[in-house]
């Protein structure tokens, strides 16, 4: 009976490595991937697959489990799919490898701007770009004759509006949870306002004009929210705006293809995307811009990571693109912008353009610290002055504690 | 029992216990004290990250740690003293405020705040889990016999429930357009957004711990129950007692020994609440001692850690559990000797 389970068993696996389809290579070596879950993820993961031998695990925790998982030797997955603000703790440790003779070698068909390099070295491949940008109801702003708002002035303006036609619950949806969604949205907002985090001397320039006009803005923007938006993220807004609850919101661009998802949308064609509002006259759109794309580990052996480098490309193929299009705003040739793709597109090329989110220990730490302070001042617990001095002492004591600072 | 009879049967249980317990209380302990960091380095890396269509590039100074020659990241740890406890209580930041007059704003510092809400939630649900419990069970023990089991077995449900699930449930029954909150808002005619106002989330989460601990302690009491001297309850019938003397005089005496159990577990579980946070989603209003543990080990993106101050947070919760333990310890100590 054993025996015959074993059998079946080896059968099912071979029948499972044996359906690679449309990939260009048979590959006989073990290829493990660890990477966020969105749908982008996804679907370069089932492209991979078809090469054969492909594990991927799509984890939404997989960032706290990727730096120690990368630094086992051998490492305990061969890929691994990372952003901008992941990408630190891999960068620091030193378990990704760079790439430059695998690009060579395999690269053709990369873009020159999907090749990250760190130092003239290429430590990962990104995929797609993502950016907080704006989403607004175009049959709302349509019917009121509402003009497109490019600051956050005018967005004020413009939410009161709706407010008095009474056309929605909510004006406004912001992704305000506490933790690391709140701070997301104050760095957004500070940098909108022209500030700079860190001093020379490395300590902390949060208690500044920038800082008081950012928490007072995000205040201003709650006035027109659901109150509940300390537990509003993004799958929150994006609910929002699926159920007709909100008109406009400054979110996610991979959060896009959503809005027209017939399943679970009742807006579907009816949300538009556009810049992300300035935050000041003459300043850059209040957002950072992210990419997302992959790293290969350094404790593998050459040949692991020549094969996990190949199944990669085939999952980052113009083929893939083609099936996913409206999963992600691509890198990869192919591409075929559409409407919600406009706004991320017009971010990312406003000028000044907003800067790309910094992958830096010290931001994590000031990130954590954002997250923590933030929501006291928003639930009016404490002032902005207040706020901002506590940012600064808590982003301090992690700094002296993270060696950072002396 | 012979001595290697009892050793036999107690060693595997020890053994465990010095393990799992006894030895990590040992290194949290001796971490509390210590920081270990990475040796760093200040470098000037030029990074390029892609826009659309066209690339970036920006240079800039950061610190990274120094890799020795096997890629491992170099490390020292240094002691401390009680620094990692003055960071996790923020004395500074609390005497400003005293001497600022302004007291509440102590409450928005991590460890007053959490340990405010920790307080409140163990003081304030043990009494409810403990008369709850009791009412269960004295209900069910005076019902029909051929009802019990049902009984029983509904009354036992909360309690098998997962914890985060149970949460969930309750959160989802008020926040945003939950059912409840649907119906009270067409009772009352208005606007209620139960998660945006902080003493209403502090109420769900007591209310569902209540809800969650209720059954155990009504398990222990009915059982207790069983055992009331029927003898004695029908010679207090006879003299004349009503059912609550009885209930006084008679029954809770009786069970004292099982409502101090419950007390002393309840506080132990209830100063270490943390699924509460999770399910209510409540870190924007609410904390608790045992999420600020957690809230420090957590990485950020860039793989940051505080493990010195999550061990003194760690250290400082099982302080303040043995403390808010001592009262009933005492008593039971107490009452075991005066008893010889």
């Amino acid at each position: 009976m054993t025996m015959r389970t074993l059998a079946l068993a080896g059968t099912m696996a071979l029948m499972g490595s044996a359906s690679y389809a449309a990939c260009a290579f048979e590959n006989e070596t073990e290829v493990k991937m660890l990477s966020a879950g969105f749908e982008a993820w996804k679907s370069v993961a089932d492209a991979m697959s078809e090469c054969g031998n492909v594990q991927a695990e799509l984890d939404q925790e997989f960032r706290t489990k990727q730096p120690s998982a990368f630094a086992a030797n051998p490492s305990l997955y061969h890929v691994g799919g990372v952003s901008n603000g992941t990408i630190t703790p891999l960068l620091n440790d030193g378990t990704i490898r760079p790439l430059d003779d695998l690009v060579e070698k395999y690269g053709q068909n990369l873009a020159p701007n999907q090749l990250i390099r760190m130092n003239g070295q290429v430590m990962a491949i990104a995929m797609m770009v993502n950016t907080q940008h704006l989403m607004y109801r175009s049959d709302i702003f349509e019917e009121l004759g509402l003009e497109v708002p490019t600051s956050y002035d005018e967005m004020l303006e413009t939410a009161a509006k709706i407010r008095e036609a009474g056309a929605v619950d909510y004006p406004i949806g912001a992704t305000m949870m506490s933790g690391w969604n709140v701070a997301q949205e104050f760095v957004n907002m500070f940098q909108g306002h022209g500030g700079q985090f860190l001093g020379d001397d490395g300590m902390p320039t949060i208690n500044t004009d920038a800082g008081v006009q950012a928490l007072e803005t995000m205040q201003a923007l709650t006035e027109y929210m659901d109150p509940e938006f300390t537990i509003s993220d993004s799958t929150y807004v994006q609910q929002q705006f699926q159920q007709g609850k909100i008109a406009m919101a400054n979110l996610w661009a991979s959060r896009g293809g959503a809005m027209d998802n017939e399943e679970e949308s009742q807006v579907v064609g009816l949300v538009d995307a556009a810049a992300a509002p300035r935050a000041m006259e003459g300043g850059s759109p209040a957002t950072t811009l992210w990419w997302d794309g992959i790293v290969i580990a350094q404790n593998i052996t050459d040949e692991e990571a020549d094969a996990a480098f190949r199944v990669v490309m085939e999952g980052m193929d113009t083929e893939m693109v083609q099936a996913n299009n409206d999963d992600a705003i691509w890198l990869i040739a192919g591409y075929e912008p559409n409407r919600l793709a406009m706004g991320a597109i017009a971010t990312a090329t406003a000028s000044p353009p907003p800067p790309s989110y910094p992958s830096t220990s010290e931001m994590g730490l000031l990130h954590t610290a954002f997250g923590n302070e933030i929501p006291a001042f928003l639930t009016g617990d404490r002032g902005a002055e207040e706020t901002l001095t506590a940012i600064e002492e808590a982003y301090v004591t992690s700094a002296k504690e993270a060696g950072i600072l002396d | 029992m012979k001595f290697r009879t009892f050793a036999a049967f107690v060693g595997p249980s020890v053994f465990m216990m010095i393990v799992f317990i006894a030895l990590p209380l040992i290194f949290v302990f001796l971490q509390s004290f210590q920081v270990t960091q990475p040796i760093r380095e200040m470098v000037e890396v030029e990074t390029c990250t892609p826009g659309f269509l066209t690339q970036t590039c920006t240079v800039e100074v950061k610190s990274q740690p120094v890799l020795d020659e096997n890629g491992n990241v170099q490390t020292e740890t240094r002691w401390v003293g009680f620094e990692s406890y003055a960071n996790v209580l923020q004395m500074g930041r609390v005497w400003d405020a005293i001497s600022s007059g302004a007291i509440a704003q102590i409450g928005n510092i991590d460890f007053w705040k959490a340990l405010r809400f920790t307080l409140t939630f163990t003081l304030l649900t043990l009494p409810l889990v403990i008369g709850l419990g009791l009412a269960i069970a004295l209900a069910v023990n005076n019902a029909a016999r051929s009802i019990r089991g049902q009984v029983i077995f509904i009354s036992l449900l909360p309690f098998i429930i997962t914890p985060v699930i149970g949460a969930l449930s309750i959160r989802w029954l008020f926040y945003g357009d939950g059912i409840v909150t649907a119906w009270l808002e067409m009772l009352f005619n208005t606007d209620i957004s139960v998660a945006a106002n902080g003493w209403a989330v502090e109420f769900l989460m007591m209310f569902y711990r209540v809800w969650h601990v209720a059954p155990f302690a009504f398990v222990i009491f009915y059982a207790g129950l069983q055992t009331v001297n029927q003898d004695t309850l029908e010679s207090a019938i006879i003299d004349g007692a009503s059912r609550w003397e009885r209930l006084r005089y008679v029954i809770i005496p009786h069970l004292m020994p099982l409502i101090v159990f419950i007390a002393l577990i309840h506080l132990m579980d209830a100063y270490r609440a943390f699924e509460e946070v999770v399910g209510f989603s409540s870190q924007a209003q609410r904390i608790t001692l045992q999420w600020l543990t957690y809230d420090f080990l957590q990485p950020d993106d860039a793989g940051n850690r505080s493990i010195s101050r999550a061990s003194a947070s760690a250290m400082l919760t099982m302080i303040g559990i043995v403390v808010i333990l001592m009262p009933l310890l005492r008593k039971t100590w107490r009452d075991h000797r005066g008893g010889h």
